[in-house]
C-alpha cells in the first residue's frame, strides 16, 4: 500500500526482503546502507537478538530524491527469518508494495527455502494480497559457496511463474544492487 | 492501485488542513509537545507541533511494529484490541491510540501535562480524526487517485539507476 501525500508531495513504498534464516537479508540491507550516499539514507534500525539474529524486523530508508515534484522514498524492510518468528514475519508484511525473496543456494538449505516461499504465499493471503500481482524479484544468494544448488534446480522449486531472479553474493555486495534496482522498478511501473 | 495488493490510498491539502487542525486543537488543549500520525504500514503520515529532532522515518516504522506487536498481545490474551499504549519515561512520556484501524495517532508530552488530560483530549481528536479519515478512505475505494504526472516512472527509474550502483 503506497501512501501518496498530495498535501505533502511525499511518495512512499515499501519494500520486504524475506527469506529463510540465516539467508543474507540482513547483509544486503547493511550492503545498501554502507554503499549509497549518506545524504540519501536514514538510520539503518535493527531489532536483532544479542547473537545478532534478527528479531522483529531490520528498517532503512533510502530517499530517491524529488521526482517531478514528489519526494519519492523506499522503505526497506527484513523479516526474521526463523520458523518460530512468524507472528513478527507478518506483520512486517501489512502494506507491502514490492517483495524480494533472498534464498541460501547452499544445497542443504533447499527445503528451507521451499517452507519459507510458502509461508510468504500464506501469510500474504492471509492479507488478501496475491504475490503473483505484487512487484516480486529472487536473489539466489551465497553463490561464492562450494556447495550450492545448480541456479536451474532453485528455479525450478522456488520460480514457477519465472519472476526476475538474480544470482548473488551478498557479503561482498554482489547482485545486491541489481536486485534492488529491479524491484524498486517494478514498484515504481506499478505506481504510473 | 496495486492489483491483487493492497490499495494506494492518497490525501489532498485539504484533508491535511482538516487534520492538522485537529491536532493542533489537540496539542492547545492538552499541552503536549508534539502530535505524528503515523500509518499501519509504519510510514508518517503528518506531525504537528515542535518538530521532532530525532529521525523520524525510524520513529513511524517503531510506532507502527510497536503497535501491531501489542494487538497480537491483545489477542493471544482473548482481547480484540489494545485501543490505546502508554509508554512512560522519565522525562518523556508518549500515548499512542488507534485511529480507525488504519493509523496510529502518537502524542508526545512532559511534565507540563498530565497523563489523565493527555487521555481525555486523546479521545476527542481520534473521534474527530476518525471521521475525517473515514471520508479519505471512502473516497480512495470509491474513485482513482489522480494520476502521477506523465513522466514520473521514466524520471524515477533513471534516478533508481544513479542511486544504486557501485
Amino acid at each position: 500500500m503506497s501512501m501518496i501525500n498530495y498535501a505533502s508531495r511525499e511518495i512512499n513504498c515499501k519494500i520486504v526482503y524475506y527469506g529463510p534464516g540465516l539467508g543474507g537479508k540482513t547483509t544486503n540491507l547493511e550492503y545498501i546502507y554502507n554503499k549509497v550516499a549518506p545524504t540519501t539514507r536514514g538510520k539503518l534500525i535493527s531489532l536483532a537478538t544479542e547473537t545478532e539474529r534478527t528479531l522483529f524486523f531490520d528498517f532503512l530508508p533510502v530517499d530517491l530524491g524529488t521526482i517531478r515534484g514528489f519526494k519519492t522514498r523506499f522503505h526497506l524492510y527484513t523479516v526474521p527469518g526463523q520458523v518460530y518468528y512468524n507472528a513478527s514475519r507478518k506483520l512486517i508484511l501489512k502494506g507491502v508494495d514490492g517483495v524480494v525473496f533472498v534464498a541460501d543456494s547452499q544445497v542443504e538449505r533447499l527445503d528451507a527455502n521451499i517452507e519459507s516461499m510458502h509461508n510468504l504465499y500464506e501469510n500474504l493471503a492471509e492479507y488478501g494480497y496475491d504475490l503473483r500481482q505484487i512487484p516480486f524479484v529472487i536473489q539466489y544468494n551465497k553463490r561464492d559457496l562450494p556447495n550450492v544448488s545448480a541456479v536451474e534446480e532453485l528455479e525450478r522449486h522456488l520460480n514457477p511463474d519465472r519472476v526476475p531472479s538474480y544470482e548473488g553474493v551478498a557479503t561482498k555486495g554482489i547482485g545486491v544492487f541489481d536486485t534492488l534496482k529491479a524491484v524498486a522498478k517494478l514498484v515504481i511501473k506499478s505506481l504510473g | 492501485m496495486t492489483p491483487g495488493g493492497a490499495p494506494s490510498w492518497s490525501f489532498g491539502p485539504s484533508d491535511s488542513q482538516r487534520i492538522e487542525e485537529i491536532l493542533n486543537n489537540l496539542l492547545y488543549e492538552s499541552n503536549a509537545r508534539c502530535a505524528l500520525l503515523v500509518d499501519r504500514t509504519g510510514q508518517l503520515v503528518t506531525t504537528v507541533g515542535e518538530q521532532p529532532n530525532f529521525d523520524s522515518a525510524a520513529f513511524a516504522s517503531l510506532t507502527a511494529a510497536d503497535f501491531s506487536a501489542n494487538d497480537q498481545l491483545a489477542s493471544l490474551i482473548g482481547e480484540e484490541e489494545f485501543s490505546s499504549l502508554f509508554h512512560q519515561g522519565r522525562n518523556e512520556s508518549m500515548y499512542l491510540a488507534d485511529v480507525g484501524k488504519r493509523l496510529i495517532l502518537v502524542v508526545l508530552f512532559n511534565q507540563q501535562t498530565t497523563l489523565g488530560l493527555v487521555r481525555i483530549k486523546i479521545k476527542d481528536a481520534v473521534a474527530g480524526l476518525n471521521k475525517a479519515f473515514e471520508e479519505v478512505f471512502g473516497r480512495a475505494e470509491d474513485e482513482e487517485s489522480p494520476a502521477l504526472e506523465r513522466g514520473f516512472v521514466d524520471e524515477a527509474e533513471d534516478e533508481i539507476d544513479r542511486l544504486f550502483r557501485e
